[in-house]
């Protein structure tokens, strides 16, 4: 099989990551008070994003996806001071005081959000000390999080946003332990720091995995889990001990900080989301039990190739599948992949994102959902171009706990929007313009709106179309 | 819907008794003859004999050709895959069904995939009914910097897979090459040069051979390379080792070189346009995944063709044993960098072309398969729509003349989970 694609999989293991915190580090370092145990994370490492400064501009003319299911054709958007002003039909008064883009033949769709990046923790060139997203060392790590490796320089942000129109991802731990550790989200803006990439507001996320990958890492090192029941085990006792703490923790003598268990008993105040890798429907099943024994809830299944066979289950359950279009047969436990899976899901009422877990197909999650969605229609399901961009925009925001920021084109809402060039389920179509919290970071007609990260500075090829 | 019901039954007719080729006429779609010229409206295609006799517009419809009625589709040569390891691998991680290195093998050039290539493996089936009926299949490299003889394959649902055995000898010269020769590019150079010359050695004298360096089955395996019968597949990236796989031919006069991947090809694209070297290389390599890729960019093959270099898309160590149904949507993009300033794309017919005819005439069968002008296999897919578009799906698949079946187990899941919940037995008993 690939080369690349092995090294992948031994090595990051197949990605999922993930502890959220809560809604942390704002930039005033607002301290919720909700629960004083909450305090010590919420302002550590906070964000220090600020909004680049935007103008206020008008797209008219466009054909609009709005992240939420709706078409708007001959539309107008209207951004100012960073935020979404006003959608609408060609009926929507234009301002006199803006920039105005004639957006005729184009369109537009809120800011492409994937849930499920290795950017900065697995970044190019992927040089051994560049391997910075498993704590593979044991099983159980809650206490790391991944932002503590993210390197700002990977030059695949800059290729997320110009060609793929990025706007937010979370950055996951991989999965070679149970507890892979917290996930971060960031805004796809270049930066010097991590801090200053940092979604503000976002919650943190947990990376969790089930499956081969926890099992292989350890299992050949003749360590815990070497099965799937020794994983659930595992898992199980850890969640025994992070109640444990959690309850203590609330009494007269609270026991010394533990970082580890600082993120679990987060999650299980509901203030952290769980990201969990899993692949087949029995164990995905295995794992929404586990959740219901200690009263926590899982947000999403990553990879999840067998969504489709439990669509049912994880409708009712509310617990979003984050997959691949087409990925397959790459390991065991993706051996019944099918392309059907996310329209199958949508079938069912269940929520689809499409995620990469990749530094290519994260330039192209717009071209995964169309495919996805073709083979959807295929077999009969009716889905429309709208919903497929859902599957990329809202619903992955929501599974991050940023919904109500970002990831439709709601008026009140980060300005954090993509101009394509063509319709964005055709092949054909690339961004064209991108725009976060107001401020243009990529025009492809304008060089200097292309960024650079210093790896790339003085290289060949440097400030190439890439 | 109802057409996809009726092909999925017809297909399964057709796995219980595969039919012979026949005489068929496929009419009134849009046709593509794959050589880079653009598509007609209204051609026909007919296929006799397992080829192609003609294709094209006031073509004559044979009195006993069974009539396909294309109006409204896209008629096409099928795909064929510039650089895969479909076949040899059916799950990656499970090692036993793994074929593309053999690691621990005392051999390397002598390898040959021919013995180890499963038409029957899934992926087979799955990038059939996407539209690939042809596919170069290379070994990886195990211990040596030769990983051994590939083979041009079809993908048809018979037993036979091999439309070419030893088409070509494989072998890494950029990081690859470096570790494989023991930690430098200067090993793997020489190592090269060397084996090379062991092979003339044994060429003098077989029953005499006697090497310190090699096995005798490995030096008689590089002499078709070293005296260019057989191509040799190069895999390099970066610019300076293009450059040195250039020169080669200073020692190695004979030698039949192609490049595989390429990814800094753009940046010495007058040097490889001058020394003919042909190229398959990978379509949407645009990070630097190692210090081999730093220039790398989507406009590499657009670049290089420009230049005049003979270019084909492959897909080394992208998924290449699973996903050649990406080369429909790399070659769209290839299309999409016309609309990006700076960028340099190709057209449509030339990226059709990149994934058709380009890689056959690379692998010296542009005569025999790759396009639909007369007499070439009989290798036909008809298509909903633009084949490049993420939305067209396909509809008919022809490997010589023989129309195969879609069905896959993909296929299989995907209709016994239409509806998740079992009826009045588990699903087990849905089939």
């Amino acid at each position: 099989m690939d080369v690349k694609n092995m090294l992948a999989v031994a090595a990051a293991g197949a990605l999922v990551s993930g502890c959220a915190a809560t809604a942390a580090e704002t930039e005033t370092a607002t301290v919720s008070t909700s629960s004083a145990s909450k305090s010590a994370s919420k302002i550590a490492f906070p964000s220090t994003y600020k909004a680049y400064p935007s103008e206020k501009t008008v797209i008219t003319g466009v054909t609009i996806f709005d992240g939420e299911g709706q078409r708007i054709d001959n539309g107008v958007v209207i951004m100012s001071a960073g935020k979404i002003l006003s959608v609408g039909g060609p009926e929507t008064a234009v301002p006199t005081d803006s920039i105005v883009i004639d957006g005729t033949g184009k369109f537009v769709t809120p800011g492409i959000i994937d849930v499920h990046s290795h950017l900065g923790d697995y970044p190019t060139p992927s040089v051994a000390a560049h391997s910075d997203g498993n704590e593979a060392t044991s099983p159980v790590t809650p206490e790391v999080w991944a932002e503590h490796s993210v390197w700002p320089q990977d030059p695949g942000f800059s290729r997320a946003l110009a060609n793929g129109g990025i706007t937010a991802l979370q950055i996951l731990p991989g999965s070679a332990n149970l507890f892979g550790g917290r996930a971060v989200t960031l805004k796809n803006v270049p930066a010097r720091t991590v801090q200053a990439m940092k979604f503000p507001n976002a919650p943190y996320g947990m990376k969790m995995a089930c499956g081969e990958n926890p099992k292989r890492v350890y299992g050949n090192r003749n360590r815990k889990p070497a099965t799937r029941m020794g994983s659930l085990a595992l898992t199980r006792q850890t969640w025994v001990n992070a109640q444990d703490y959690r309850k203590k923790r609330k009494g007269a003598k609270p026991p010394k900080r533990n970082l580890a268990m600082d993120t679990l008993a987060g999650v299980l105040d509901g203030d952290i989301l769980v990201h969990n890798h899993c692949y087949r429907a029995d164990e995905l099943n295995q794992i929404i039990d586990m959740s219901k024994e200690f009263g926590y809830k899982v947000t999403a299944f990553h990879h999840a190739v067998e969504s489709y066979k439990i669509a049912d289950i994880l409708a009712k359950e509310g617990i979003c599948s984050a997959i691949w279009a087409d990925w397959w047969g790459f390991k065991m436990e993706a051996y019944d992949a099918i392309p059907e899976n996310a329209a199958l899901l949508q079938q069912a009422g269940a929520c689809v994102i499409i995620h990469s877990d990749d530094e290519n197909q994260i330039q192209r999650l717009n071209q995964e959902a169309s495919k996805a969605l073709a083979d959807g229609r295929a077999m009969g399901i009716e889905i429309s171009d709208a919903q497929a961009i859902q599957w990329i925009t809202y619903n992955p925001a929501k599974a991050m706990g940023i919904a109500d920021q970002t990831g439709s084109l709601k008026p009140g809402k980060m300005a954090d929007l993509v101009l394509w060039n063509d319709n964005p389920l055709s092949v054909y179509a690339r961004p064209e313009k991108v725009w976060i919290d107001g401020a243009m970071l990529f025009d492809a007609n304008d060089p200097a709106r292309r960024p650079v990260s210093d790896f790339e500075l003085g290289q060949p090829g440097e400030g190439d179309v890439k | 819907m109802k057409r996809l019901a009726t092909l999925f039954l017809s297909s399964i007719a057709l796995a219980v008794a595969p039919a012979a080729a026949e005489t068929v006429a496929i009419t009134g779609g849009k046709l593509v003859v794959g050589d880079g010229s653009a598509p007609v409206e209204g051609g026909t295609v007919i296929l006799r004999n397992g080829r192609v006799v003609a294709a094209g517009s006031n073509i004559a419809i044979p009195a006993n050709a069974r009539r396909i009625d294309a109006a409204g589709k896209w008629v096409t040569p099928g795909i064929f895959a510039g650089f895969s390891r479909v076949g040899l691998v059916e799950v990656g991680a499970v090692r036993a069904t793994n074929d593309t290195r053999a690691a621990d093998s005392v051999f390397s050039a002598a390898l040959d995939v021919q013995y180890a290539v499963n038409p029957f493996a899934a992926p087979v089936a799955v990038n059939r009914a996407a539209g690939v009926t042809r596919a170069v299949v290379s070994p990886s490299t195990g211990k040596s910097i030769f990983g051994g003889y590939g083979a041009i394959v079809d993908l048809g649902q018979d037993s036979n897979p091999i439309t070419q055995a030893r088409a070509f000898q494989f072998v890494e010269l950029g990081e690859t090459g470096h570790r494989r020769a023991g930690g430098s590019r200067a090993a793997a150079h020489i190592l090269f040069r060397a084996m090379l010359n062991e092979a003339r050695t044994y060429a003098r004298n077989p029953a005499l051979f006697d090497s310190d360096m090699m096995k005798a089955s490995d030096a008689k395996a590089l002499l078709p390379v070293l005296n260019g019968k057989t191509r040799l597949l190069v895999h390099a990236n970066s610019a300076n080792d293009i450059l040195k796989v250039i020169e080669l031919r200073k020692d190695f006069p004979a030698l039949k070189l192609v490049l595989v991947g390429a990814n800094e090809g753009w940046r010495v694209a007058n040097s490889i346009a001058a020394s003919k070297i042909p190229v398959l290389a990978s379509a949407l390599s645009d990070l630097p995944y190692s210090f081999e890729d730093l220039s790398a960019t989507q406009s590499n093959i657009g670049r290089m063709k420009k230049a005049g270099v003979q270019v084909a898309i492959g897909m080394i160590n992208d998924r290449d044993a699973h996903q050649l149904r990406y080369s429909m949507q790399y070659a769209g993009n290839l299309v999409a960098l016309n609309n990006v300033p700076r960028a340099t794309g190709l057209s449509w017919d030339e990226a059709f072309a990149a994934i058709s005819s380009k890689p056959a005439e690379i692998m010296g069968m542009g005569g025999k398969l790759g396009s639909l002008k007369a007499g070439r296999q009989g290798d036909v897919v008809i298509w909903t729509g633009d084949p490049l578009e993420l939305s067209t799906q396909v509809e008919r698949v022809f490997i010589d003349g023989v129309e195969q079946s879609l069905s896959n187990r993909q296929q299989r899941l995907r209709d016994r989970y239409r509806t998740p919940q079992p009826g009045n037995l588990p699903k087990a008993y849905d089939r």
